[in-house]
Parts: C-alpha cells; structure tokens; sequence
C-alpha cells in the first residue's frame, strides 16, 4: 500500500493506482473527457490536471496517468490547476463548440466566453474512438494519421475498412460528434444554458419535459418557457 | 488520395524482395521504419499494396503502418520522380527571390510543389531552410546543392539531369 496526501488528507491506496484513483477514492471530484473506465489511460484532454509538491518543485502532472507515489503531495483545485483546466475548456470549446459534453463542462467550470478563433470542427482528438476500437472491440480499424495539426482519425487509405465491422462503438464513446446541445445561441460558442440547472417547465408541466441532463435553455432568454397562449 | 492515372504504370516493387526485406529484419515488428526505409530505397515510394503485405506478414493492424507512414514526412504515399528537386524557401532564399525559382521549376517541369512528373522523372518539392543561407536562393536535386540559382541556369540544370536518366535507362 502507498499512502499520499490529497489537498492535505492522507489516503493509502494498492500499488499501479493512479492519483486520479486515489482522488475518486476520496470524494474529490476532478473533470475528466479522456477518460473512461475499461479503456487504457490517454492523457490526452489534460482535463484531470493536478498539481503535485510545493513551493519550486510544484507542477502540473495529469492525474489520470501519472501513478501514485509514496508520499505525494497532490492538490487538485489549486488557483493554478484551475486556470489550467478553464484555459483547457476554452480551447476545446474553441475546438468544438457543437459537443454538449464540451458545453456542459464550460458551464461546471464556469467559462463564460471564447477568446479564440472558433473552428468548428467535429473531433477533439481525444482518442477515445481509437482506443475503444483497439481495446475493447479488438478490431482495430482506426487511428490517428499525420502529426501536428494535420493530425486527424482515420482508417487506413481514408477507405471503408474491411476489419471494420460498423459496430458503433466508435460513435457511442464520442464526445464530440454527438447531437448538437441547442444553447439560446445555436451557432454560438458558449451557450452556458446548463448554468440554470432548474428546470423551469415543471412550473407548468407535471413533469420534466427534456431528459437533455441539464440544459434548461428553454427559458434562458425568455425568463420562462412560452406558454400556448402567448405563442 | 489521388493518384494520377499514369502512375498506376509506376514500378512497384514485387512481393519477392518484399520478403527479403522482411528476411533481413526478421520479421521483427518493432523494425517497421527499417523495413519501410529499405522498400521506399528499393520502390522510392510506398505503394499501398504494399503496406498491405507488410502488414499481413508482420501481423501488425494496417492502421499502424498507415498512421506511421503518414507520421514521417521521409515517407511518401505517392509515387516519386528519380530526381527529388527540392526548393529552399527559407526567409534568406525568400529575400534572394526563391519564389522565383519555384515558378519557373514549376513551368518547366509543368507540375505543383510536391507533385511528380508523369515520366516520372522529377518530383518537386519545397524546403524551409537548408542551412547555407549565403549561397541564397538555393535547389538541390538529389545530394547536389545548386546555390545562387536564377530563372537562366534552370534548364541547363534541368537538361543535365534528363540527359542522366536517358544514359542509365539505355
């Protein structure tokens, strides 16, 4: 067992488990897109940044990958790891501002607007897509080709994949390529309608009308849902 | 991908050498770049028949050879003239009027940066920095550096060259 501290509280866990494990273990929540259970740590959103030691030694590590170590000193809603991880909503907003799991991130950490160039595109790169193909449905059939911005997922020769069995798995895991949230804005860059978590349509309706797990963009502009008779 | 119809004439290596590539390797998947550098040495360009082989015989998924393909700019997916001009367009060449030269390279040899001819005799690529800066505008073709190059001398070059392939392929 290794025993490490967390925001001041010490927490022993088995050896191979990660910060992120032991975090999770402890109630701490940290936002991950990356990660998912079942599926070989990635690292790529840089979402579950914490920071570890004090003073100079301080940095940023990802949680998800980095393994416990004995005697660690992890801290992870630090004004720095928060900055980094808003700067880091921004620029996959920036990215792919369609993603309702992107928007609904920005409205948790409450990022307001987008100071980059909006570049509608429909893959964060996260590589989920390619490790659940790879890891769980042993198949294969796509990857990452090029480097640098050219970077892209792909099947091999840009072609129907013949070890490809269009299982779907691909496109449940996708956070990206999902229905489009419907903010008060729809081609906006930050809808932030899931900062209103209350559904208003329950002061008019028996029930909850949209299953959409918080949204509530229904009344954002108007204060509150148009009834039949206004309309 | 597109290939110009001409080139599908393009020498392909056969499976015969292929093998004796993989051979020399061991069949060993972590020399998959040897193994691609040897082939692409052989073919000049990597044909996707061919990576379809290497990666049934090295038991490696296709996308692998692909995205490592695509990863290094050495490789290339298209077929490659046997004389590679590359143009430097780094800022001194640039100040030095490269773009000038790139032009006329394209003119003459009638194709666009990173294209082949259909002899298949020059493919034209361009470069950000050759590093002799003072030699400016520069072209290589193949290992020869050609420094202070203008509009002029470009055909004499280009001739010398052809004048080469026709004496090896008779």
């Amino acid at each position: 067992m290794l025993e490490l501290s967390i925001n001041g509280i010490d927490v022993q866990v088995e050896e191979g488990s990660t910060i992120l494990d032991a975090a999770r273990f402890l109630g701490i929540d940290i936002p991950t897109l990356c990660h998912v259970e079942g599926l070989t740590p990635y690292g790529a959103c840089r979402l579950c940044v914490v920071e570890i030691n004090k003073g100079e030694q301080a940095r940023l590590v990802s949680s998800c990958t980095y393994p416990a170590e004995h005697g660690l000193q992890v801290w992870t809603h630090t004004r720095r790891v928060v900055e980094a991880r808003k700067m880091l909503i921004e620029l996959l907003l920036a990215m792919c501002p369609s993603s309702k799991t992107v928007q609904d991130l920005a409205s948790a950490h409450n990022v307001q607007k987008v100071r980059f160039k909006v570049d509608y595109s429909d893959c964060i790169l996260c590589g989920l897509c390619v490790r659940m193909c790879n890891e769980q449905m042993d198949a294969r059939a796509i990857g990452f080709i090029n480097r640098g911005k050219d970077r892209r997922i792909t099947t091999p020769f840009d072609v129907k994949s013949d070890i490809c069995r269009t299982c779907g798995a691909c496109m449940y895991i996708c956070p990206a390529c999902e229905l489009r949230c419907q903010g008060p804005h729809p081609p906006g860059d930050v809808c932030g309608g899931c900062l209103n978590v209350e559904p208003v349509c329950l002061e008019e309706e028996e029930q909850k009308m949209c299953f959409m797990d918080p949204c509530g963009w229904c009344y954002k502009e108007t204060g509150r849902r148009k009834t039949e008779k206004e309309k | 991908m597109l290939i110009h119809p001409i080139h599908r004439m393009a020498r392909m290596i056969k499976t015969a050498d292929v093998d004796k590539i993989l051979q020399k390797h061991h069949n060993d998947k972590t020399a998959l770049i040897s193994i691609l550098q040897d082939i692409q040495a052989k073919n000049r360009w990597l044909p996707q028949e061919i990576l379809e082989y290497v990666s049934e015989k090295l038991k490696i998924p296709l996308i692998d050879v692909y995205s490592t393909v695509t990863f290094y700019k050495s490789f290339s997916l298209t077929p490659r003239g046997k004389h590679i001009v590359t143009v430097c367009l780094g800022t001194a060449c640039h100040v030095r009027g490269s773009p000038k030269i790139l032009d006329e390279l394209k003119n003459q040899l009638d194709i666009n940066v990173g294209e082949t001819t259909p002899d298949e005799n020059f493919t034209l690529q361009t470069v950000r920095c050759l590093g002799v800066c003072a030699l400016g505008p520069l072209m290589t073709i193949d290992d020869e550096y050609y420094g202070q190059v203008t509009t002029k001398i470009i055909p004499s070059i280009l001739k010398k060259y052809k004048k080469r392939v026709q004496e090896s392929d008779s």
